[in-house]
């Protein structure tokens, strides 16, 4: 279990990170925490023959609030930085819970958000987390830089719109309206494994308590994070009783998703898991979007 | 001898030097112009090998050198078998066929070693590794041991008309005729899954040859370091003098670091010797996965008669065994799984027959509990679906059918692993069940607990199930205990350590013996070149075989000790005291003289000696019992699941042993919970998952779940002593016990946590994927 050989550029800004990866193109890649990378790199599963290290591009590492209420995070912000963030647990209370879950203190101490958002990993919380709370990710590369939604950015199994060229230097958050109520279920075999199947849910409330926005986004059950569409319509403009959130999570369970089988849960197992976190996580996040007044 | 240290909750002396990093672990090993080794492993599990290029490797910068089967020449020889069949069992079929250092002409299983590299780094090692073309020409697979069993199956070895590798019959009574009067038959297919020990560390092996002194020193993660050494010399046709084979710490071994020889244990002090140099190799988790042995896979037909009171009348059990692709290690697990599969029952008719069966998976030999789980597994499950049937409390069904305390030594008339038949050395079953019952208050959560919580949609059920181990078996073990001229002891022994805090338990007995402070006793294991005869590690063996050898020769010493101090001191010897380092005359406390100095009288530099007499204040002294003793205990647990995500909760656990004299209670609790946490996985996380094509699908640790600390609960532990017979410290092994009961009782707890299910749980582990596949299936019923 050791890596092939590769070159190793440090760069300490940006700038320098973006002319090796322009140079090297398809052989190179960013090591950010290198908690997926270098696992990878060591089963000789992937050969870059460049890394470009980004732990020393100090200008990556932050958490600050935006001028509308959001939240901005550096692409190389650490896990254990956002875990114990107030200004995250304030602004983005879904990403402050979502945080003890995903992996062990070890890895999180070195695992970093940019790079579990651009590994795209289909069973990582913080993709479809991002896409609950309608966030945004630039993209730099030498020639300039672009926003691109969440609910865009994935496109695969460990695929993104990210160009071989370019970094992803910041995920941005929008301020969360009043009377929003989220919520993260999962089930996962041991607690700081991936999940078999996790759901993000965000609750919008009008005056009447009845549902003006839901966004229900799943991990775990299929290429990519997986927006449950037709559940979520099903709620806009009702009033959430238990019947109503049943109904939806029947719908996300069987007409929203598509979930594969794996040595540790089957399809089957995977559709019904679906039905009760999504139940679990609407009553949840009705529950505290009225709390918030 | 004054009992000031046996018994006692003593902290583990060699902890603060684990803890620190500062112990030796065979990965420390350094030695100046040392190559590093890697392997080409088989990627398929069946193939034939057509041809094999290694230029390519060969000309890599920094490749000293690459072997194959073809170019070890004459010193490719298959391995010696471990253990060989029981001479003792009639018409018992047994095919040896064992591992060999490089693959040849067949593969046969995935990880199977074709080719060695030695280079300057692992690094380059490994590039070369990948620089090797070899052809392989795939044959159909054999995995399932049922299928593997049928007319049809592709051959794992080819000159065998089938995948029997052994077939063995035993019997006690008359199940036939005892089957006819009974009110009651239970009958099911029941299975049992693969897993792995999953050791801390991995293997590793590092070898000197010095060609100077010719002398071959090994570094080597074995539990067994003596026979190494044995078949290393002979097959290296080296004196056994020459190769010293050390086992320095290891990070837990658990069984399958005392299989021999793995190819790789054959082959890096081989390439030293053939290349003068040191060679080290470090095997990754990786590689542990295919090439490191692994256990527990069966599949019963199994059924017990009962009657309608619920007396066990008779069991009668056939089953398949896993052995994998070879079966160096004969006929121990079946053998275990036979044994256990009475439990601590009082069962007149028994007839069970084993068949073991080749397939293309990496090869099995003991994993800690080593076949026994299965048999507890077997008579639990049929006894706890023949308490629901016949309304019988499932505690007071199993007190119904234990072997009365009267009834000891117990002969079971079967053979055991040491092939001898096999007898209940002494115990006293019913008060460990109901101590064990009493501390998870069985009576009160049944009766008032349960109900409530049922009644809040709870679902938590409670388990309880009492088990056997049978430990200390011989042959036997040595030691040799010393009083160094400093007044400290030095004791060295044959067997390796790996964890078990020997170097603490082991010095108890000592210094008790002769009269010392426990930190004054030094303990050496696991290096030929200080003890050079024994066994091995294995089968809760060290607190009884060795641990008798160390008391015995520590006695001695204690003889020699007051027979010269009766010289010098001028007093008979029942008049003297041995205590705090110094011997006294115990009237006259001031007249004395000091370990120390009686050691330096006992080697004296000049004058003469009378004849016959021995220097130094030494002796050797060897244990062996006469047959294995049997452990007991019984486990409890309290688990609550939701039947809407087959999450579960262990909520208490409660654990109470009989492992006769306890020596060191901290060491035994340490060892009842490293028991349960393998116990745990086996019941829930960890199963080897292969497909049909021999491949494993979770060799890593994201995939093969191991509880963690996260998982396992606080056990709460009860202890009880019936001494044993059998060896004079009265002692019982306990390393195994803690992982026997466990997939049993889970079951059990599982099922009565879901009563509306009316589940069975005939399989173990059993994952949350397939309760829910379970429930469903019970859904469509109801
Ligand atoms: C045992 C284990 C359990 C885990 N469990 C979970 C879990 O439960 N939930 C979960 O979400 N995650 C889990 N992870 C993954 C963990 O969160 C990783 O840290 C994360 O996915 C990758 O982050 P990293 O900083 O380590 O990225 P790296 O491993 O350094 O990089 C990952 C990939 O992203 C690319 N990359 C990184 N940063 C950038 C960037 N700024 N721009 C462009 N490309 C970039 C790299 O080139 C690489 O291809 C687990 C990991 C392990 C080892």
């Amino acid at each position: 279990m050791k890596p092939p050989p590769f070159e190793y550029y440090a760069p300490t800004t940006v700038e320098e990170a973006l002319v090796h990866l322009s140079e090297h193109g398809y052989d190179a890649k960013a090591l950010a925490g290198g908690q997926s990378l270098i696992p990878t790199m060591n089963f000789r599963l992937a050969q870059p023959s460049v890394l470009v290290d980004l732990n020393n591009v100090s200008e990556l590492f932050y958490i600050r609030p935006d001028e509308n209420g959001g939240l901005r995070l550096g692409a190389m912000t650490r896990h254990f930085q956002v875990e114990r963030s107030s200004l995250v647990s304030e602004r983005t209370p879904l990403i402050y819970e979502a945080m003890p879950k995903i992996a062990t203190p070890q890895i999180r101490s070195r695992g970093t958000f940019g790079g579990s958002i651009a590994h795209a990993d289909p069973s990582a919380e913080l993709g479809a987390i991002s896409i609950a709370l309608g966030g945004r990710f630039r993209l730099r590369n030498q020639t300039g830089e672009r926003w691109v939604p969440a609910n865009e950015f994935f496109i695969g199994m460990f695929t993104t719109l990210l160009e071989p060229d370019e970094l992803l230097v910041e995920a941005s958050f929008p301020n969360m309206p009043p009377r929003t109520g989220w919520a993260l279920q999962e089930v996962a075999r041991r607690p700081n494994d991936f999940a078999l199947v996790g759901v993000a849910a965000v609750v919008t409330l009008d005056k009447k308590n009845q549902c003006q926005k839901a966004r229900i986004v799943f991990l775990s059950v299929g290429d990519g994070p997986v927006e449950a569409h037709r559940a979520a319509e099903t709620l806009t403009g009702q009033t959430l009783t238990p019947e109503i959130i049943h109904a939806a999570a029947e719908t996300a369970a069987t007409a929203d998703i598509d979930p594969g089988s794996d040595i540790h849960a089957s399809a089957e197992y995977r559709r019904h898991l679906a039905g009760v976190l999504t139940r679990r996580a609407l009553d949840l996040a009705f529950e505290r979007a009225k709390g918030r007044g | 001898m004054t009992k000031k240290y046996i018994g006692k909750r003593i902290k583990r002396s060699e902890d603060p030097r684990l803890l620190t990093g500062e112990a030796l672990f065979v990965d420390d090993v350094e030695i100046p112009g040392m190559l590093h080794a890697a392997f080409l492993r088989s990627d398929y599990a069946h193939a034939y090998l057509k041809s094999i290029d290694v230029s390519a490797a060969q000309a890599r910068e920094g490749v000293v050198a690459v072997f194959t089967a073809e170019t070890m020449g004459d010193d490719w020889q298959p391995g010696p078998p471990l253990v060989s069949p029981p001479p003792t069992v009639e018409d018992v079929i047994f095919h040896s066929r064992t591992q060999v250092p490089l693959v040849k002409d067949k593969v046969r299983h995935v990880g199977e070693p074709i080719a060695i590299v030695i280079a300057e780094s692992r690094y380059i090692a490994e590039d070369a590794v990948d620089d090797i073309v070899v052809d392989l020409e795939p044959l159909d697979v054999v995995v399932d041991i049922e299928k593997a069993m049928q007319p049809d199956a592709p051959l794992v070895h080819d000159d065998l008309d089938s995948n029997l590798a052994a077939h063995i019959e035993q019997e006690k009574g008359d199940y036939a005729a005892i089957r006819e009067e009974a009110d009651l038959i239970i009958k099911r297919r029941i299975v049992i899954d693969r897993g792995a020990a999953v050791a801390m560390e991995n293997r590793g092996i590092v070898a000197q040859w010095d060609a100077k002194s010719q002398r071959l020193t090994v570094w080597d993660t074995t539990q067994a370091p003596i026979a190494i050494r044995n078949g290393l010399a002979a097959r290296l046709d080296l004196s056994e003098h020459q190769v010293r084979v050390i086992a320095p710490f290891i990070g837990g071994a658990f069984g399958p670091k005392m299989m021999m020889f793995y190819p790789e244990e054959m082959l890096i002090p081989w390439v030293s010797i053939k290349l003068d140099r040191p060679i080290k190799w470090i095997e990754d988790r990786y590689e542990n996965f295919y090439a490191t042995t692994q256990e527990r896979g069966q599949v019963h037909e199994a059924e017990m008669a009962l009657t309608l009171d619920g007396r066990i009348l008779g069991v009668s059990d056939v089953f398949l065994h896993d052995s994998g692709a070879y079966d160096p290690y004969g006929l121990t697990l079946p053998l275990n799984t036979q044994c256990h599969m009475m439990g601590p029952y009082d069962i007149a008719n028994y007839y069970s027959e084993s068949k073991v069966v080749f397939t293309n998976k990496t090869i099995v030999t003991p994993v800690r509990g080593a076949g026994r789980p299965q048999g507890i597994f077997i008579v639990e499950r049929l006894l706890d679906l023949a308490a629901k049937e016949l309304g019988i409390d499932p505690v007071e069904i199993r007190k119904r059918n234990l072997i009365p305390p009267d009834a000891f030594p117990y002969e079971h008339k079967i053979i055991d692993q040491a092939f001898a038949p096999l007898i209940f050395d002494s115990g006293n079953y019913k008060p460990v069940l109901e101590k064990a019952a009493d501390m998870i208050g069985y009576d009160r959560f049944v009766k008032d607990e349960q109900p409530r919580l049922r009644a809040e949609g709870r679902h938590v059920g409670i388990g309880i199930v009492p088990f056997i181990e049978t430990t200390g078996v011989g042959p036997y073990e040595g030691a040799r205990v010393t009083v160094e001229a400093s007044g400290k002891i030095n004791v060295a022994t044959g067997v390796g350590t790996q964890g078990q805090g020997h170097f603490t338990s082991f010095a108890q007995i000592v210094a008790d013996q002769l009269g010392v402070d426990v930190r004054d006793v030094h303990l050496v294991t696991g290096d030929t070149a200080e003890f050079h005869w024994g066994t091995g590690t294995f089968a809760s063996r060290g607190s009884v075989v060795a641990a008798n050898a160390i008391n015995a020769s520590a006695k001695l010493v204690r003889e020699k000790i007051l027979a010269l101090a009766s010289k010098v001191l001028e007093a008979p010897e029942d008049e003297l005291e041995l205590a705090d380092g110094v011997i006294r005359v115990a009237d006259v406390p001031r007249i004395s003289i000091s370990l120390g100095e009686l050691a330096m009288l006992a080697n004296p530099l000049r004058g003469a000696v009378e004849p016959g007499t021995e220097p130094g204040l030494e002796a050797t002294a060897y244990f062996g019992p006469q047959y294995g003793a049997i452990a007991f205990g019984t486990h409890a647990m309290i688990v609550e699941v939701d039947p809407q995500t087959m999450m579960i909760e262990i909520k208490r656990y409660v654990a109470v042993e009989d492992c006769g004299t306890v020596i060191n209670p901290l060491i035994v609790d340490g060892q009842i919970h490293g028991g349960v946490s393998l116990g745990i996985g086996n019941s829930y996380y960890e199963k080897l998952v292969f497909d049909e094509n021999g491949q494993l699908l979770n060799a890593s640790l994201m995939d093969y779940l191991i509880p963690t600390a996260a998982e396992v609960p606080r056990i709460e532990i009860g202890h009880e002593e019936t001494r044993s017979p059998l060896n004079p410290l009265g002692s019982k092994g306990v390393g195994e016990a803690g992982a026997i009961p466990v997939p049993a009782l889970f079951a059990q707890a599982m099922e009565n946590a879901l009563p509306e299910y009316d589940l069975e749980i005939l399989e173990a582990p059993l994952s949350p994927n397939r309760l829910f596949e379970l429930l469903r299936e019970k859904e469509r019923e109801l």
